[in-house]
């Protein structure tokens, strides 16, 4: 459980999809969105506990936390100021 | 870590059944969601991946293919039977239908959506009597020495 509530300003639902596609599609709706604002990303695909991150280090943006309930993972990504 | 060079990945896409296909475009799409620099370069068979009016029907043959999914295992001599290779095929989609998976005109779609550089080999091209205009809009033809020079600088190169 998170210890302070994180307030995301766009949420993307990716359940039920595989790899490669919640990389891809956290991707593009990292690049939807400002620098500094927070993005919700559900989803049920286990190897994306690691692909996610991996992806997210590398693009320079910050996943502030990373839930699981219920089968369902939650990350929360604050996209890098330009 | 955005003042580094960016980093940046080649594949040489050989190959054109229907699971050698799938590698090198997802590779491909998740190094450029990576913010990787990456290009596929086609060639050979690698070409039907890219080739308009091939693209949508690769297929996978179970002849000669232990590794071939099956309910039954099927000896060599059944796999060489007429509509075998139909039959792998669909088998094989309707496994990569049940966990979701992206077909592959969708994932070459995404590719130059996320500018991933597509280029076609141009002597197996000429080869086959096809042009650009056969290929994917966003696919550019070039030889050995495109790939090099990109390849040069790369921090993985892959054959597929």
């Amino acid at each position: 459980m998170a210890s302070i509530a994180i307030t995301p300003d766009e949420v993307a639902d990716l359940k039920g999809l595989n790899c490669p596609m919640p990389v891809l599609k956290t991707k593009k709706a990292l690049d939807k969105i400002e620098g500094g604002k927070i993005l919700q990303v559900d989803l049920t695909d286990a190897g994306s506990k690691s692909d996610l991150p991996a992806m997210i280090k590398r693009t320079g943006n910050e996943l502030l936390e990373m839930t699981e309930e219920n089968g369902v993972y939650t990350f929360y990504i604050r996209k890098k100021l330009a | 870590m955005s003042e580094e060079k960016p980093k940046r990945m080649s594949i040489i896409a050989s190959k054109g059944a229907l699971d050698m296909a799938y590698p090198p475009l997802i590779l491909a799409s998740t190094a450029a969601a990576m913010d990787v620099e990456t290009m596929i370069f086609f060639t050979f068979y690698g070409i039907d991946v890219v080739n308009k009016k091939k693209y949508a029907n690769l297929r996978v043959a179970p002849i000669a293919n232990p590794a071939m999914p099956s309910p039954v295992p099927m000896p060599n001599i059944i796999g060489m039977l007429p509509g075998m290779t139909a039959l792998g095929t669909m088998m094989m989609k309707s496994m990569m239908g049940k966990i979701n998976w992206p077909s592959i005109p969708e994932l070459v779609e995404i590719c130059l959506e996320m500018d991933v550089k597509m280029v076609a080999c141009t002597p197996t091209l000429e080869m086959t009597g096809l042009t650009q205009a056969d290929l994917i809009e966003g696919v550019e033809v070039g030889g050995a020495a495109d790939y090099l020079d990109f390849a040069l600088d790369g921090n993985i190169n892959l054959f597929v």
